[in-house]
């Protein structure tokens, strides 16, 4: 989907295995579902379970968060989560068994969700080495923008791994284009201007985005922050290529383990075709 | 060297980061043999620092900051409307003392201490608010937010939103307020509302990240006010055009004074934004040597301290590439410090830059030692300067004795009463009394102040 130069050299090298996955979903007449879970939470096991349960009951892509210590873009569920994963020794390193006990059981794509810092402090062409190597689809980066990821736009394309960018309701049309030309998979479209967390109504601003983005050539835009139901999903899925859902997951493994993120995937996946216009 | 441990700036890949540094802004004043002008860095990088490390949702709020500032700072009507401000409001121009009596103890160099601590609200912070506030109300926005350590950023913000007719909220780690709750109390008086944060550590970083959530969720009405030359870009270029101020009156009150520029500039360093204002007035002087004194808090070797470029290593952390204490996974490190103000495991991205090319020398002072030297200029100035001001007191006492040793051994000429430190007296020390008084054992061991104090020092 990239327009940039290496971006289509690289993008016959290298299929991306999150734009197949949402093109599989397309290919059955839905959006796709993308599932978070942040990694050590409550343990590395049942992270890797619930990444599994996740993938069986109806997701096609699974976002696995590292926890971190300044999470600025998260609400206060997932901060819980990941302070207590933090509390209970979580190592960076650890993600990569995350990814690799997922895609080893599983044909979902498996990106990782990250702040930045530690992946500059493992070194991004290490981190990008390693994740390649777990059967990792790429990396979705809230807080690096492309003005910032030189090396991580040389990184992924070297190991073929997928760079979501995000865009928000405040994106102007030029840093738009800047951010879908720079992407691979597809792009993370923020829904509301906040942090991650449950609401009880996904904002109108979220189909603007997603319409801006197709506009500026993206041709896999996802929606997240704030879809918490299976009639959030019903309503993104009308005209977004994909659905992300993240607090609602984290409430569901801390309240019912392993099971309670299998049963709500299930429901949630409901929402996912495409009503006929 | 620091090239090849990060990102290289995609937003100037057509020339380097340095020439970007080195060639935007405004016009070189003082090109010091043929050196190009370092006073003016633009932004928005210094060296490999600096940047825009920030969610997607917040860029569009930051090229608007970022335009209004740079529009304003070409307006006279905004340049005269601060030099109002800092005349008649804060009490500017703030006094060089000579302080001969403190100077005793520093190898009988002469001591001059820019006097920031006469300001209104009692610290170099007013300087920074009335600017930014000015920018919020040009930008049209209605409300401001703020983060505080000790409280005295978060005193200043409410002063200034007060003053200017602003909503002001602050944000405080719950511990913080706990210790600090006159501070609470003046923040309140001043018509703000605090909010005290219990994510994480609950300190100053915490405060940061939660104010940066509000700016996310409110960026239509509100403007993050942004206490030090940290953070993206236009932050850490503008909080020192705010700041200035300090370092060029300093430098015109000491040729006026002594006829000559000094041999040494002191400061204490947090984020940074007290030292890089006085620094700014000499950084083109190259005959002047310019320390910055970190919080080296129990002593670095124990890793309880805040000496965040001495022992940091480069990494991202609230919008800016810079210096920053943090494990091999990247996750920050909690810092210590007995001066709240100092506690902070970031640094200003231009401090990281001139650490990196040796312009500043950027040195640790232990808690003790900056107590040692906050009880002397009490006892021998009739001075109380803030803890994070003491940090660079007790730098200027190491600074005078090497000095004095030069002179001694013939590798200075004249003599050590002929040499001069200028040390920034960043603020007072008014908020630091029970602290202090339990530092020295001076509060009856009964007392709700020796309650107080106590829990301060376990933080």
């Amino acid at each position: 989907m990239s327009t940039s130069q290496d971006g289509n050299q690289n993008a016959a090298q290298h299929a991306s295995k999150s734009a197949a996955a949402i093109d599989r979903a397309r290919a059955h007449g839905r959006a796709a579902l993308i599932g978070y879970l942040p990694a050590g939470y409550p343990s590395v096991e049942d992270t890797i379970a619930a990444g599994i349960a996740l993938a069986e009951n109806g997701a096609d892509l699974i976002e696995i968060g590292i926890p971190y210590s300044d999470p600025v873009m998260d609400g206060q569920v997932i901060q819980a989560a990941t302070t207590e994963a933090l509390a209970k020794g979580f190592r960076v390193r650890e993600v990569f068994d995350v990814v690799r006990g997922i895609t080893s059981k599983t044909d979902a794509a498996v990106l990782v969700m990250t702040y930045w810092n530690p992946v500059v402090r493992m070194g991004v062409d290490e981190f990008s080495r390693r994740l390649a190597e777990a059967g990792g689809a790429g990396l979705i980066t809230p807080d690096l923008i492309p003005d910032e990821a030189a090396e991580w736009m040389a990184a992924s394309d070297k190991y073929g791994l997928d760079r979501v960018f995000l865009v928000a309701p405040s994106s102007s049309p030029e840093r738009m284009k800047r951010t879908v030309d720079a992407s691979r998979g597809f792009v993370y479209a923020v829904s509301i201007m906040g942090v991650t967390g449950a609401r009880t109504s996904v904002s109108s601003a979220a189909r603007n985005v997603v319409a801006a983005a197709h506009a500026a050539g993206a041709e896999r835009v996802c929606v997240g922050l704030g879809v918490s139901n299976a009639g959030h999903v019903r309503e993104i899925a009308e005209y977004a290529d994909g659905v992300i859902v993240g607090t609602a997951l984290v409430a569901a493994i801390r309240d019912g383990g392993v099971d309670a993120v299998a049963s709500l995937t299930k429901d949630l996946s409901t929402g996912l075709t495409k009503e006929e216009a | 060297m620091v090239r090849l441990m990060v990102d290289a700036p995609a937003a100037s890949s057509d020339e380097s980061a340095v020439d970007a540094f080195l060639h935007g802004g405004r016009p070189q004043e003082h090109p010091a043999q043929g050196e190009p002008s370092l006073r003016h860095a633009p932004g928005p990088y210094f060296g490999n620092y600096g940047g825009r490390w920030m969610p997607e949702s917040l860029i569009a709020a930051l090229d608007e900051l970022e335009d209004t500032f740079e529009k304003a700072k070409a307006d006279p009507e905004f340049t005269a409307q601060i030099a109002d401000l800092n005349k008649n409001y804060s009490g500017r121009p703030s006094l060089l003392t000579e302080a001969k009596r403190f100077a005793e103890h520093a190898g009988g160099v002469r001591i001059f201490l820019k006097r920031e601590d006469l300001n209104h609200t009692g610290s170099h912070k007013i300087n920074n608010v009335l600017g930014q506030a000015l920018l919020a109300k040009r930008m049209g926005k209605t409300r401001v937010i703020a983060e505080t350590g000790a409280g005295q950023h978060g005193v200043a913000s409410a002063t200034a939103a007060a003053l200017l007719g602003l909503e002001c909220v602050v944000y405080m780690g719950a511990e913080d307020c706990r210790r600090q709750s006159l501070n609470v109390a003046r923040m309140e008086l001043l018509g703000a509302t605090v909010i005290p944060v219990t994510n994480g550590s609950q300190t100053l970083k915490d405060a940061i990240n939660e104010a940066l959530r509000d700016w996310v969720a409110n960026v239509g009405n509100t403007h993050y006010l942004l206490g030090t030359a940290a953070g993206a870009h236009p932050f850490p270029a503008m909080v020192r055009y705010f700041h200035e101020v300090i370092g060029e009156e300093a430098r015109a009150q000491i040729l006026d004074q002594t006829g000559r520029l000094p041999d040494a500039v002191c400061a204490c360093i947090g984020g940074g934004s007290n030292a890089i204002g006085i620094f700014h007035g000499f950084l083109d002087d190259t005959s002047v040597k310019i320390y910055g004194f970190e919080a080296g808090g129990e002593g670095v070797e124990t890793g309880r301290h805040a000496a965040t470029i001495t022992l940091g290593k480069p990494g991202v952390l609230h919008g800016a590439r810079s210096y920053l204490m943090q494990d091999d996974d990247g996750q920050t490190i909690e810092s210590h410090s007995i001066s709240a103000g100092l506690d902070y495991p970031g640094v200003g991205p231009e401090h990281s830059y001139l650490a990196d090319i040796g312009r500043v020398s950027y040195e640790p002072i232990t808690d003790s030692e900056a107590m040692e030297a906050f009880r002397l200029l009490c006892r021998t100035e009739g001075i109380i300067p803030a803890i994070e001001s003491a940090h660079a007191l007790a730098g200027a006492i190491k600074v005078g004795q090497r000095l004095e040793a030069e002179v001694a051994a013939g590798a200075a000429a004249g003599t050590a009463a002929e040499k001069i430190v200028i040390v920034n007296l960043s603020g007072r020390g008014d908020k630091d009394v029970a602290t202090a008084a339990e530092w020295f054992d001076l509060l009856d061991k009964d007392s709700p102040e020796a309650e107080i104090a106590k829990e301060g020092e376990q933080l």
